[in-house]
């Protein structure tokens, strides 16, 4: 009786839902593979754990950022395509500074304030790192949060205030022409070459059973300073009376006007947090990968996207978790397939996502 | 609103004159411009043919893209996408078979170019198909990121060192990686004079032209007729889009734009309707890509860049979504002053200060400014980086339109689902004059308006 409940039950879920049974199956081809190769040796453990180290740190990038983005998204209901420029306008600010800090004396100012643009300064030159150049890295840190909100509230007033009540495809487009003029903008003046932002950091080794995986004090600083910011953001919105105020607006805007919430004022501390934390993503993000160029906020975007979407566009924790989940996916993918299509994976986690559960995996609970 | 309805009304042709109109306004300003410059003959008809092939390009994909957006509503953002999938899969099925030691790295199966064309709209309509099946049900948000890592994921697939090279039919076949495919067969416009006997003819066409060109004349006349086909290839769009809207088919689509939920409740399947709908502009844009990319005579992936589906919306909105004239219209505009327009001015200047040197980074460009007021650097360094400057200026004017003209510059023009006029009949009299003034091959109208009211 038991095995026959359990088989019609099964079957029901089949028929029901073909999609989510396709993708266990998969799920459990590829775990197989995974540990077929562990045990046959192909794959070592200390490959998984450095994969999943970077990972790790990726998704803190995707998720500190996607947090801006979800927040927006559902508080001010469009799809902001600008908000990938604003992660590398708040990386340009805070490595400008850095740069100007670090290398005062050593280097030309202007070099340094254009983050050495056409390779008249080097980041490794300098010698940058959290280690050795602390406080240029804090100030770096505190101007790129700074500039980013700044700029976000900038844009707000001048280009999507007059616009607020329009749909969300009118916003979404007017964000790619803001996109659009950031980002060209930038390469206008900082150049379009990549170039190298820091010095070698010092790293620890761990034995992991049967090899090592390296951590190094980037590693360290971007995992502290993300999940401090998280931290923040969830006491924010849980405890004050201003978070309060944004998760009745994300939930239903009539509602909180009608008992008093000021829109503006939400959207304005909307913005705030979100392009704060989008600002720090950006500058975490250079300083953890060491390179820097004006196209890396818009690569980036659309894995924050897929973050947001997978977690479930309007909830913090979600983008959080589809940051983790996003970033996870993209690093883990080369163990099965080859690493040109690592970000194509995360794309199609999002869109297997979107076919399973189009709500996102945290769905229903707006900004919290 | 009511001067510019006006104006289009008076214009002789509707429409169609108002095209035409732009057009000859648009090139009257590229050959004074030339003038200016001092261009020869020879460098005002190049300008000129590629001035054409951008306007035909821009035209046609706009036209794609307003069936998804303008009639359907579909928010696509991947057109590159569909645009890379027509081109690489035209390449692969039309290049000449693997020989070893030759220039090519990699082989196609060496069928004729228009088996390849029909292959690479299939393919695109194909990859819509795939976009479609989950997308369609979801928000036009969701719709516009899956399309947009859908053309990314292209773009990668592309890139991807793993299919640089793998065996179809039996032939070393591949998609060349990061360094891209040689196009190397005859181009679209040699092949489709050969195919109807009349390559010898356009040669001895082209020599002729000697008179006019005196040397080497074949580079010109070949952009200049390829041009004029593009603006064919924008005709037949036009008469394509124009037709399915109008349709049965059409209706149901614009039902669809208005409001889903009605057209559905009106027992239309709107999913099928939105599908075929999609995959239909899909299979355009596929053809657009072909039509740009297969004479540059080299394609590579990180052509398939999303600024490019950017600038098809943008074009599309100067234009006004919903109406193919403006589509048209909006493409040709996009061309000649947001895309050619800027490079235009860059050759301007460079003619007219030939021997300027502008420095190599915004540094030493803006420093003079700054300790001297000198603003010459600056100047120069504005001009030598107007590529990226004209991208800043597409995006101001994207923001523009959306603030103050979101319907673009014909306006939002909806087409009506009606098959009748719901307008007012205002003007039978002049109706009735007519009718008086043509009276002599009245047996010709009567039979075609009975042909019209049988339908």
């Amino acid at each position: 009786m038991g095995i026959a409940e359990t088989y019609s039950r099964g079957r029901r879920f089949a028929i029901e839902r073909p999609f989510a049974l396709v993708l266990a199956v998969i799920v459990v081809v590829l775990l197989g593979d995974l540990l077929r190769g562990l045990a046959t040796g192909q794959t070592q453990f200390a490959d998984i754990g450095t994969l999943v180290w970077d990972g790790l740190m990726r998704g803190l990038v995707i998720g500190l950022a996607g947090i801006g983005l979800s927040m927006t998204y559902s508080i001010l209901n469009f799809a902001n395509f600008s908000h990938g420029d604003y992660i590398t306008a708040g990386a340009f600010s805070g490595w400008a500074t850095t740069y100007l800090i670090a290398g005062l004396g050593r280097a030309d100012i202007g070099a340094l304030l254009l983050v050495g643009a056409g390779g008249s300064v080097y980041g490794g030159t300098l010698g940058i790192g959290v280690l050795s150049t602390p406080l240029a890295v804090v100030a770096g840190i505190v101007v790129s949060g700074g500039f980013a909100i700044a700029l976000s509230l900038a844009v707000d007033r001048t280009i999507f205030r007059p616009i607020r009540n329009e749909d969300g495809i009118t916003l979404l487009i007017t964000s790619v022409g803001v996109a659009f003029a950031l980002r060209y903008l930038m390469q206008f003046v900082f150049g379009s070459d990549v170039r190298g932002t820091t010095a070698q950091p010092p790293s620890v080794s761990l034995y992991f059973i049967d090899g090592t995986v390296f951590i190094n004090a980037h590693d360290i600083t971007l995992l502290v300073v993300a999940s401090a910011l998280m931290l923040g953001v969830h006491v924010l919105l849980q405890r004050t009376k201003l978070g309060k105020a944004m998760r009745a607006m994300a939930d239903n805007k009539d509602l909180a006007l009608i008992t008093g919430i000021s829109t503006e004022r939400v959207v304005r501390a909307t913005w705030i947090i979100g392009g704060g934390l989008t600002g720090v993503a950006g500058y975490m993000f250079i300083l953890w990968k060491g390179t820097l160029g004006f196209n890396d906020g818009w690569l980036l975007l659309l894995l924050i996207f897929a973050a947001v979407i997978l977690g479930g566009i309007g909830s913090i924790y979600g983008a959080i978790a589809g940051g983790l989940v996003i970033g996870l996916t993209a690093s883990m993918s080369v163990l099965w397939i080859p690493s040109a299509f690592s970000r194509a994976a995360a794309f199609v986690v999002m869109i297997v996502i979107l076919l399973v559960k189009p709500s996102g995996l945290f769905s229903g609970r707006a900004t919290a | 609103m009511s001067v510019r309805d006006d104006f289009t009304d008076r214009i002789p042709g509707g429409d169609a004159g108002l095209i035409v109109l732009v057009l000859l306004a648009t090139y009257l300003a590229y050959v004074l411009a030339g003038f200016v410059l001092g261009y020869t003959l020879r460098g005002q008809l190049n300008s000129i043919a590629t001035l054409t092939f951008y306007i035909g390009v821009f035209a046609m994909l706009s036209l794609a893209l307003n069936l998804h957006w303008g009639y359907t509503g579909l928010f696509n953002i991947g057109i590159v996408g569909f645009m890379a999938v027509g081109v690489y899969v035209t390449a692969i099925v039309t290049k000449p078979t693997y020989v070893a030691g030759g220039a090519a790295q990699v082989g196609g199966l060496g069928l004729p170019l228009w088996v390849g064309i029909l292959a690479g709209m299939l393919a695109a309509a194909l990859l819509g198909l795939v976009v479609a099946l989950p997308a369609l049900r979801l928000r036009a948000d969701y719709l516009a990121i899956v399309t947009i890592a859908m053309s990314e994921i292209v773009r990668f697939s592309f890139l991807s060192g793993e299919l640089q090279q793998f065996q179809l039919f039996g032939n070393r076949v591949g998609f060349g990686g990061g360094s891209g495919l040689i196009l190397d067969f005859a181009p679209p416009l040699e092949a489709l004079l050969r195919g109807v006997g009349l390559w010898d003819a356009y040669l001895g066409f082209v020599d002729a032209f000697q008179v006019v060109v005196p040397r080497n004349p074949k580079p010109v006349v070949d952009g200049l007729i390829y041009g004029l086909l593009l603006l064919g290839f924008v005709a037949a769009f036009y008469w394509l889009l124009k037709r399915t809207g109008e349709s049965p088919f059409g209706r149901v689509l614009k039902a669809i734009r208005e409001d889903e939920d009605v057209a559905n409740a009106l027992g239309k399947n709107t999913d099928r309707f939105k599908i075929k709908s999609f995959m239909l502009g899909c299979a355009l844009m596929g053809l657009a890509g072909i039509l740009w990319l297969v004479p540059q005579g080299a394609v590579t992936p990180n052509f398939f860049r999303p600024r490019v589906t950017f600038f098809v919306w943008i074009a599309l909105i100067i234009g006004g979504a919903g109406s193919n004239t403006g589509s048209v219209l909006g493409g040709a505009v996009f061309a000649a002053v947001l895309y050619q327009g800027p490079r235009y001015f860059q050759n301007l200047v460079t003619a007219v200060f030939p021997n300027f040197d502008s420095p190599s980074g915004f540094g030493q460009a803006i420093s003079p400014l700054i300790s001297q007021f000198d603003p010459v650097p600056f100047l120069l360094y504005t001009v030598d980086s107007i590529r990226q400057l004209q991208l800043v200026v597409m995006g101001l004017v994207l923001i523009w339109l959306m603030h103050n003209r979101p319907e673009g510059m014909l306006g939002y023009r909806k087409e009506t689902a009606s098959v009748i006029p719901l307008s007012r009949p205002k003007s039978m009299t002049a109706d009735g004059g007519d009718d008086d003034s043509v009276r002599t091959d009245g047996g010709v109208d009567a039979a075609a308006e009975g042909g019209e009211t049988d339908e």
